[in-house]
């Protein structure tokens, strides 16, 4: 019988929710990595046993950490037990080293003036779909990262951060990070990215050459509201059977893309607001996307104090609210930009984490909801493992 | 022998239980023991001092005898009950955030 594994990354560890595939009886392990900051963690889709996640600190900086038997141990990739053993190969403990390629260069600060890249952390990590040891890190300040040899070491994919625009780029008031990574799986050239508050980008040759794709978005707190860089882009999100169709949570509007990023275009509709941070599309139905609504950028907490996922059936514009099973009276949680998933059972399986420390899950495409866990730590990130 | 106090994220992270005890084969400094340290324990890479540049973290500092030593400069020899090993060198997390 198939089950689900869900990776949920918090302000103080990382846990493991295992069910079958019913998802009524959980099983909840962690805190892995107590204490520390977990911003991500992601399996391989090609080999589910391998997990990677991103373990940092405000004292002692990054980590990266891998498993490779989902999850049960884990080590910082180049320095297992094993390998500290071994005669024939001293550890070399690069797993967290991420330099920028070449001479760092500047990006526009809070205040407007130039300020240098400076590594910070590592946002999202993205395993290859073809490769077990390929996986691409997504890092503040923005730029983009990618391992061959398992996370063992990193070098700089430097061509986007290297664009012509980058000192245009900014931080927006969690960072300036690149959040989002999505590989195309009908075509291993191409890459989509966003970063906070720079906007989208794409590759169409692996990495070497980036272009910005905001054409269509409109954002009133730049100068120039239509700016081909400067959007703050919440997050991205993609149906593996149409990868040109990109919808996009902006940091006001929901947008649909049907060109591969080239040209937007708002499907907010009736959502009660347009400002949030996670959207997913439904394993099976590349029409059917998910949001959760935010009153606005200054309170981020849902719209009326009631928490509520909304679903388009139609790729955007005609929502409806999901509330069953979800608290509907003074609740001030927020849902942040990776901390939803989707499961390839049947029927889907919708999962989010919460700024409370609740991880809802539906097994019903979000038709219901039940909390899985109620009281972790704050929830940085979400991601679900359908295993056979 | 010098003795070595991580701070309790690091311990976890080396795999070490209670103090490091180290063979430092040069002159006794920060930078020797952060050098045997990083030698004996990879996975410390970076967390303490930079990859590259190889300055302290802002939040990290170094005591020593009672005094912290996290402005002196690395290369300077530290004092003889830390190169003796009847004091530890002591690596803390400093006091902030929650």
């Amino acid at each position: 019988m198939s089950s689900v594994r869900v990776l949920v990354g918090t302000r103080k560890g990382a846990f493991i929710l295992t069910a079958d595939g019913a998802r009524k009886r959980w099983k909840v392990s962690g805190p892995h990595f107590a204490g520390w900051e977990i911003y991500h963690v992601k399996g391989s889709p090609v080999d589910p046993n391998r997990i990677y996640a991103s373990q940092t600190s405000g004292w002692f900086g990054q980590i990266i950490q891998r498993s490779d038997d989902g999850g049960k141990k884990w080590n910082t990739p180049g320095s297992s037990p094993e390998e500290l053993k071994s005669p024939d190969g001293m550890a070399k403990g690069e797993s967290n080293k991420f330099v920028y390629d070449g001479v760092p260069g500047t990006h526009q600060w809070y205040d407007g003036t130039q300020h240098p890249w400076e590594f910070k952390r590592v946002w999202h990590l993205e395993p290859s779909l073809h490769d077990p040891e390929h996986v691409y890190a997504g890092v503040e300040d923005a730029a983009l990262f990618e391992s061959k040899d398992g996370g063992a070491s990193w070098k700089e994919l430097s061509g986007l951060r290297k664009h012509d625009t980058g000192p245009k780029w900014q931080p927006g008031a969690g960072g300036m990070c690149l959040h989002t990574i999505l590989l195309d799986p009908q075509d291993p050239q191409r890459i989509y990215v966003a970063i906070s508050a720079a906007g989208a980008f794409r590759t169409d040759d692996g990495g070497k050459s980036w272009k910005p794709i905001n054409h269509g978005l409109h954002s009133e707190y730049i100068p120039d509201p239509a700016a081909e860089v400067g959007h703050c882009v919440h997050r991205i999100a993609m149906h593996s059977s149409r990868p040109n169709t990109l919808f996009m949570q902006k940091h006001w509007d929901v947008m649909r893309s049907d060109d591969g990023g080239d040209l937007w275009r708002e499907v907010s509709g009736n959502l009660p607001s347009d400002f949030g941070f996670p959207i997913d599309v439904h394993a099976h139905e590349p029409e059917t996307v998910y949001v959760v609504p935010i009153k606005s950028d200054s309170e981020h907490y849902p719209p009326s104090s009631r928490l509520r996922v909304y679903r388009s059936r139609t790729g955007g514009n005609e929502w409806e609210a999901l509330t069953k099973g979800l608290p509907q009276r003074n609740c001030y949680v927020n849902v942040l930009r990776d901390a939803m998933s989707v499961d390839s059972l049947e029927p889907c399986g919708i999962y989010f984490g919460t700024t409370g420390g609740q991880v809802y899950g539906s097994a019903d495409a979000g038709d219901s909801w039940k909390p899985i866990v109620r009281d972790l730590p704050a929830v940085l990130s979400v991601e679900v493992q359908t295993l056979p | 022998m010098i003795r070595v106090v991580l701070p309790p994220h690091l311990r976890t992270l080396a795999r070490v239980d209670g103090d490091v005890e180290l063979d430092v084969n040069a002159t006794v400094t920060q930078r020797s023991i952060l050098d045997e340290l990083e030698t004996r324990y990879p996975m410390l890479r970076g967390t303490m001092r930079d990859h590259v540049t190889e300055l302290r973290r802002p939040l990290v500092r170094f005591f020593a005898c009672g005094e912290d030593l996290s402005h002196e400069s690395p290369d300077a020899p530290l004092p003889e009950p830390i190169a003796k090993g009847s004091e530890p060198f002591v690596i803390i997390g400093a006091i902030a955030g929650g």
